[in-house]
């Protein structure tokens, strides 16, 4: 050491070339070469998962994202527009070839016998009979982007893209030149309006008098089973309901005038549209649901469609045969599910823990039940789903409507698939999880604390209940979570037991008893196997996919933190001071 | 090997009434052990022990580990009902009812007997629920005479002036030794008639160990107490009687100045002594 001024610091700095080295960072000389192993296997869970987040997020948050219309010259002289979906790269067929010029053929050729393409959504089905058309690249003469486009998304067939050809306002065309955007925009959004105040009639009244007609006939039916065809009861019941009916009837007339003259004014507003090559379409305005000049729109209407577009994929019901409109229903059925399905799971789960752990004898039978039970989480899901439908549905089902609702028969009410039987069938699928959990934390809990409690002359169920149960609570909310997250993602099993493709009902609505336990459901999970390979058009349903994905991804997220913010508030309540 | 227990050494000393003897009445005993005999399975962890635990006395039970000490404590309120495959011979009376007969009431037995651990074992509840948890679960909802109790158990427990403003804070936010004392408050919050301590000071520091030997001071004349201890020293503190167990067998059973100063047995001598265990 050079500097020795003061005798504190001797003492304090170690003298030269005794240097203390460091371990921490060289790993080869902390010997552990298992470490690279253990954390390359961590970044690659983490690679693959970011990576599968990634890919959902980008292509769900930007599938709602206004794309431009892209007006494409091909060389045949054929005019087309579309929205840019997708770029790739192909290798012409030989007879494609031969109808090049040479220059095109030498730069595929140079390009090794490959050339790019583009997907673009050319939309209009209706006109073209397909929603998407592949343009090679050597096919395009000339791209532009045409202020005067637009972007029609229709209640039925899907987008529209073209012009404005004509307006017709209450029966009277409106001349060409006195067309304005804004002003087909204040008839679109009357004419949506009507729209919604049909579907509302439609829906809410019309929908009441249907239940309580059917509540005639049943009243009428009781009667007749309970006291026999011929009786005099039955028949003063067969009366009864029949004149109720025809009030009722009345009413439904009623409504249905309505409707009609709503329908009226719906069909003598309507607009024409013209598609790029010439064809027009005319469709009435209410079944616009939404359009813009995808080209001539600044960036705060964008943001404005992209709003509007989510917030009808989150508030509303599927149209088009689930590839537009949104989700609604699917994503109520999904949270209400997995809700009963943890109602049901929790104490059943907790309650067979408790016995396994604290009151059975342990010995042979005991562990043969729990290695039962761990072998029941390796069951495929479709068997459970056999099992719910052949056992809840078709046996307990069947069962309950011989018993409870025999006017209904022979149209079954619990006897076939239904939320109810859906969330059993999960409850059942998930209980191993919440068994194993729920046994290890109980059997984490202190054998001091136990004998703490019963020193105190408290009884073996009061130390369970005070002592055990609330010390064990966050490791059984750990199993509830795991089980929730499985619950939730899961759609085999579903498919046999009550998922259905559209059920714009919800189960649950203002008629009693509210909670409408047998009516099937949409879920999430079995929207994104229709949307993705069951519609017409894979190619349109992909970002429905994608969307759907993030918004079940989000919702299981969400469902989760719930929870487990609820367990750390408990772990904190009951986390040990001292030992 | 016979029983070495006799009345001589405990009648030696002369009587003077406690708090408890004005309560309950006069002295006698309290726990009386006779022949008694326990397996744990095939193993036999007690060998014909008997002894009379004094009414409103410290009774120490010494001896090394694994002597049957804690085993015998822990049948003075059934608490070894937990262990499988446990087999007893022999009686154990609490004012002259046995309490291995058929038909007894364990939980109105465990009533009659507060406990406290080795480890303070206080419950993942508030400190004000702690001490009342005896009551609670004994069906008493008055909010008076629960908060009547917590105050007279922490007063016993001399917990009352450091947990007096946070009572409903988590027992688990205590010290280890505050933790004991609410251990103990909660022992006596149902005002038992015997104390069982199970090495009560062996997970505390010295500082933590003397004020609980201090409490057990206070508490004496109040209740039975029995006490089970590794440490001679505090055994020769804190008790009037005290019983040397060795590998299950009861050896010397006396008063704690006799036991200390001049005992019978040379197991005893050499045990106090420090010779071995």
């Amino acid at each position: 050491m050079s500097d020795t001024t003061a005798g504190a610091g001797q003492a304090t700095k170690p003298a030269e070339g005794r240097r203390v080295r460091k371990l921490t960072a060289d790993l080869s000389a902390v010997g552990e070469p298992a470490l690279w192993g253990f954390g390359g296997a961590l970044a690659l869970g983490i690679i693959l998962i970011a990576g599968f987040l990634a890919l959902v997020a980008w292509n769900g948050l930007t599938t709602f994202w206004p794309k431009p219309i892209v007006q494409v010259e091909l060389r045949d002289g054929t005019v087309i527009a579309g929205e840019p979906a997708r770029y790739g790269r192909f290798r012409p067929g030989a007879d494609v070839l031969e109808r090049l010029s040479p220059e095109q053929r030498e730069e595929i050729a140079a390009r090794g016998g490959y050339s790019d393409r583009t997907l673009y959504r050319t939309a209009n089905f209706d006109l073209y009979g397909n929603d998407f058309r592949w343009v090679p690249d050597f096919e395009v003469r000339s791209t532009s982007l045409p202020q005067d486009f637009l972007l029609f998304e229709r209640q039925e067939w899907g987008p529209f893209i073209g012009r404005i050809a004509g307006l017709v306002l209450d029966n009277r065309p409106v001349p060409r030149a006195d067309i304005t955007l804004d002003m087909v925009r204040r008839a679109q959004e009357e004419a949506r309006e009507r729209f919604r105040a049909t579907r509302r009639i439609e829906r809410h009244d019309i929908g009441a008098v249907n239940y309580y007609m059917e509540q005639e006939r049943l009243a009428a039916r009781r009667a007749e089973i309970r006291f026999g065809a011929d009786s005099p009861q039955a028949r003063a019941a067969a009366e009864q309901s029949a004149a109720n009916i025809a009030a009722l009837q009345e009413e439904f007339a009623r409504h249905q005038a309505r409707v009609a003259e709503i329908r009226a004014v719906d069909s003598r507003n309507r607009i024409v549209l013209e598609e790029i090559g010439g064809r027009t379409k005319e469709t009435e305005l209410s079944q616009i649901v939404r359009f813009f000049p995808s080209n001539a729109i600044g960036l705060w209407e964008s943001i404005g469609i992209y709003l509007s577009r989510w917030a009808e994929f989150l508030t509303d019901e599927p149209r088009e045969a689930n590839t537009q409109g949104g989700v609604l229903p699917a994503i109520f059925g999904t949270v209400a599910m997995t809700l009963i399905m943890v109602v049901v799971v929790a104490p059943f789960g907790v309650i067979t823990a408790l016995y396994l752990r604290e009151y059975a004898r342990q010995g042979r039978i005991v562990s043969t039940v729990r290695i039962a039970v761990n072998n029941l989480a390796g069951v495929p899901s479709i068997v459970y789903g056999v099992f719910g439908l052949g056992f809840f549905a078709y046996t307990m089902g069947t069962t309950i409507d011989q018993l409870f609702f025999p006017e209904r028969l022979p149209s079954p009410t619990f006897g076939t698939g239904g939320i109810l039987w859906s969330a059993l069938t999960l409850a059942l699928l998930t209980v191993p999880v919440v068994i194993v959990a729920s046994e290890e934390a109980l059997a984490a809990v202190p054998r001091s604390m136990r004998e703490g409690s019963l020193a105190c002359g408290a009884s073996k169920w009061q130390t369970i209940r005070y002592v055990v149960l609330p010390k064990a609570m966050p490791g059984i909310m750990t199993g509830l979570i795991l089980a929730m997250a499985r619950g939730a993602g899961e759609v085999a099993p579903l498919m046999l037991v009550g998922v259905v493709k559209l059920a714009p009902n919800l189960p649950i609505d203002g008629f009693f008893p509210f909670l409408h336990l047998e009516r099937s459901f949409m879920h999430l999970g079995f929207h994104i196997f229709d949307v993705g390979f069951q519609s017409r058009n894979s190619e349109a349903g992909k970002p429905m996919v994608f969307v759907t994905t993030l918004l079940l991804l989000a919702l299981i997220v969400v469902m989760n933190s719930t929870a487990v913010f609820i367990r750390n508030r408990l772990k904190r309540k009951y986390s040990t001071g001292q030992f | 090997m016979s029983v070495t227990v006799s009345d001589e050494p405990l009648a030696a000393k002369p009587f003077e009434p406690t708090a408890y003897h004005v309560r309950e009445g006069g002295q006698g005993v309290a726990l009386d052990v006779r022949n008694f005999n326990l397996w744990y399975g095939k193993s036999q962890a007690l060998f014909d022990v008997s002894m009379a635990v004094q009414k409103g006395l410290v009774t120490a039970l010494i001896g090394p580990s694994g002597c049957g000490k804690s085993t015998l404590l822990r049948c003075f309120n059934r608490m070894n009902d937990l262990v499988d495959d446990l087999s007893i011979q022999g009686e154990i009376s609490v004012d002259g009812t046995s309490i291995y007969a058929p038909g007894v009431d364990v939980i109105a037995l465990r009533k009659r007997m507060g406990m406290v651990f080795q480890k303070p074992n206080p419950f993942a509840m508030s400190i004000y629920d702690n001490v009342v948890y005896p009551l609670r679960v004994d069906g008493v909802s008055n909010r008076a005479v629960l908060d009547e109790t917590c105050e007279r158990a922490l007063r016993a427990a001399a917990l009352w002036n450091e947990a007096k403003d946070r009572l409903q804070e988590s027992a688990l936010s205590l010290s280890g030794g505050q933790q004991q004392r609410l251990c103990i408050a909660r022992a006596v919050a149902s005002d038992p008639e015997v104390l069982l301590m199970d090495e009560p000071c062996s997970a505390l520091d010295p500082i933590a160990t003397a004020k609980i030997e201090d409490l057990i001071g206070e508490l004496k004349g109040h209740y039975t107490i029995v006490i089970v201890t590794h440490n001679m020293q505090q055994a020769a503190r804190v008790s009037d009687n005290t019983a040397f167990m060795y590998l299950g067998r009861l050896i010397e059973y006396g008063h704690t100045q006799t036991m200390f100063v001049t005992p019978k047995k040379q197991q005893t001598q050499d045990y106090v002594t420090g010779r071995f265990g």
